[in-house]
């Protein structure tokens, strides 16, 4: 799960991270009292949206006035803003965050991850702050300092001082910096995080060490014990039918191409679509109804996969193991009656009992085209989405 | 022989009691798997299934001489399940549980390496050696004896390898469902070793997916040291970057972990590698007929 800037900087803040000050807002006017009560020379509008790369798509502005700030906040405020990162629809921006400006005499990059092949969190930093890090990552790796946490009990001040000393950060910088990396290393822990990234960690022209954005990412699996953190979830944020998918349980990613996939298990799901891409198919969705599908999941995932406009074929491709294959077969024969289908829909079935599942299809009289593969399958939807 | 699991694994279900726990002991019992015991907190003295219930691990694994266990706990307690598993010294824990915490892993990946104790998951469908033992939530019957071995992060994508051996007269050594979570107890690469050196595994489907840098590691293994043929497939080629597919590991982070670089390191590295899995069998009846 993610949440907005603002809300990782209260975090940060709570956890002893210098942050500036400020404040969300989702009207021009709001803004503009902010500014005031700010009294800062340079006010920053910076648009509150998920996806990163905000300053590239113009969604982060410096304003010299209140007036001025509300004037910038009114032309981003219920507007898409489109960044690298949001697709070429972007992103309707609801918020804005206004904050004071500072005097920035360096730039610095800190993030927390999980590192899979050290199964620990690793925190790893530059001293070249706002510059593309994956592309730093591949091009000059030795400008990344890493630290890698003591599994039973994580960062340890020692790191914090060595990497702090890595970075530049000597005294009267070295506190701030150890308590800074220490405080992050609590966050990552305690709030379940997969996530945390402070890009840039900026040294003022005064001295200071302040986190002048902020990044979290949450691991979903471990939200049910924060739910303080739960409840910082935007909704308008979120693909509506990825948000509907997951409340029934349901894995489901969207996206670009016009044949729905549904699927039992990860990593079927993820080869059916690679075959709907070899056969010259474009894949609607992603979708995982579990490796044991039953049939109130594949109704639910008929819905999901139907309100899609896109749409102009649907795969259904299953294995049944555990659940035998006439027992699917039923249940999607009763989702299609059920749901209704105006597409052309193609079910291939193998495992258990898959002569009886094929048959009931045929018997069912509904128009569902069975396939004895799943490479006729995949071609099949491809030549039905093509057609239609 | 076979790897992991055999007729003298003597099995302890942690969980036994809950709905899935319950079925799938059900399910390996009608296998013919040696269930022994079973543990939930607060039951110890009832029976399910007719298998002796206890209140601890250690207490079955004394009562009963277990020597492995699987794990069916919600998520919420699955960690600490395992971390009991381990203090009991158990030679063998089988995680099925998905959707624990991946920070939960943590601390019990570094107590993995200091015990004797191998994990197998979370977030898989577990081990079977067909005939002798199944541990898990696979569907058994697809199974059949004989001299393949598979490994795979996946568990439909799994039972598709195994229905198409199966099929093709190709039986199984062992089935081993590694996980699709982003910290694992055992990896390809492990497995990989242990079917090297495994007499009765004459070949291996190993089945990978986006995410991470295990299939790149086990590639480097086989290039180095794999003596039997390897047929291998990655799902995901058109999985977009920064999304998780399904499985919590399934997600392709900082242009790495990529399906494309993990089919190139695995030709490289001599493995047959299948462009779509209803090839798999096929496939390797081919890479055996080369090597005969």
């Amino acid at each position: 799960m993610k949440i907005h800037e603002y809300q990782a900087k209260a975090l940060f803040r709570e956890a002893g991270i210098a942050v500036l000050r400020g404040n969300v807002a989702t009207s021009a006017r709001e803004v503009e009292g902010i500014g005031k009560e700010l009294g800062a020379p340079v006010l920053v509008v910076k648009a509150q949206i998920h996806a990163g790369g905000r300053g590239k798509g113009g969604g982060v502005k410096l304003t010299r006035s209140p007036a001025e700030a509300a004037q910038v906040a009114a032309g981003l405020l219920g507007k898409p803003l489109v960044t690298p990162q949001t697709g070429p629809a972007g992103q309707i921006v609801r918020k804005v965050f206004v904050e004071e400006g500072c005097a920035i005499a360096r730039e610095l990059y800190v993030a927390i991850v999980l590192d899979r092949e050290r199964s620990t969190p690793v925190i790893m930093a530059s001293a070249e702050g706002g510059m593309d890090i994956e592309e730093l990552a591949a091009n000059h790796p030795d400008k990344i300092v890493r630290e890698a946490f003591f599994p039973e009990l994580g960062l340890q001040p020692f790191q914090a001082r060595r990497m702090a000393f890595a970075l530049g950060l000597g005294p009267p910088l070295l506190s701030p910096a150890v308590k800074t990396f220490l405080a992050l290393a609590r966050i990552f822990r305690e709030k379940d995080c997969s996530l945390v990234e402070i890009n840039p960690l900026v040294v003022t022209e005064d001295d200071r060490l302040i986190a002048l954005d902020g990044k979290i990412d949450f691991d979903s699996s471990g939200l049910f014990r924060h739910p303080e953190i739960a409840a910082l979830r935007d909704l308008d944020e979120e693909d509506e039918k990825e948000r509907k998918a997951a409340d029934h349980g349901l894995a489901y990613i969207r996206l670009d191409g016009n044949i729905g996939c549904m699927v039992n298990g990860a990593g079927l799901a993820m080869a059916t679509m690679d075959l709907i891409k070899i056969c010259g198919g474009e894949p609607a969705n992603f979708l995982d109804v579990g490796g044991g599908a039953t049939k109130e999941k594949v109704t639910e995932a008929f819905k999901i996969l139907l309100s899609d406009p896109k749409v102009k074929a649907v795969l259904v491709n299953i294995f049944g193991g555990i659940m035998k294959c006439d027992v699917i077969a039923e249940g999607v024969i009763a989702a299609v009656k059920d749901v209704g289908i105006s597409v052309p829909l193609v079910v291939r079935l193998e495992g258990t009992n898959v002569e009886k599942g094929r048959s009931l299809l045929q018997e069912s009289k509904l128009a569902i085209k069975t396939a004895p593969d799943m490479v006729t399958a995949a071609k099949l939807a491809v030549e039905a989405a093509s057609g239609a | 022989m076979s790897i992991y699991v055999d007729k003298k694994t003597r099995l302890l279900v942690q969980g036994i009691t809950g709905e899935s726990g319950k079925f799938h002991t059900s399910q390996m019992l009608e296998y013919g798997t040696t269930v022994v015991a079973g543990v939930t907190p607060g039951k110890g003295g009832t029976e399910t299934l007719g298998v002796p219930v206890f209140d601890t691990v250690k207490d079955a694994v004394e009562k009963t001489g277990a020597n492995a266990s699987v794990v069916y706990v919600p998520a919420a307690f699955a960690a600490d399940a395992i971390l009991e598993g381990i203090e009991a010294e158990l030679p063998l824990v089988v995680c099925i549980t998905e959707g624990i915490p991946a920070l939960d892993l943590v601390p019990v990946k570094s107590r993995l390496s200091r015990s004797s104790t191998r994990l197998v998951g979370p977030n898989c469908p577990g081990v079977i050696t067909p005939g002798e033992c199944k541990i898990g939530i696979m569907p058994g019957y697809i199974h059949k004896p004989g001299a393949i071995g598979v490994l795979s992060r996946s568990g439909t994508l799994t039972y598709e390898a195994v229905w198409q051996l199966s099929e093709l007269g190709m039986g199984q050594s062992t089935c081993v469902g590694i996980g699709g979570d982003p910290i694992i107890g055992t990896n390809f690469l492990d497995v990989l070793e242990a079917f090297n050196a495994d007499p009765k595994t004459h070949g291996v489907v190993m089945i990978g997916e986006i995410g991470g840098h295990a299939e790149e590691d086990a590639a480097d293994y086989i290039r180095r040291e794999m003596k039997k043929p390897v047929v291998g497939f990655i799902a995901g080629s058109t999985a977009p970057p920064g999304k998780r597919m399904g499985h919590a590991g399934a997600i392709i982070s900082g242009g790495k972990g990529t399906a494309q670089g993990k089919i190139e390191a695995l030709l490289a590295a001599g493995v047959a590698v299948a462009e779509n899995p209803s090839v798999l069998g096929r496939t390797m009846q081919e890479a055996l007929a080369k090597t005969s």
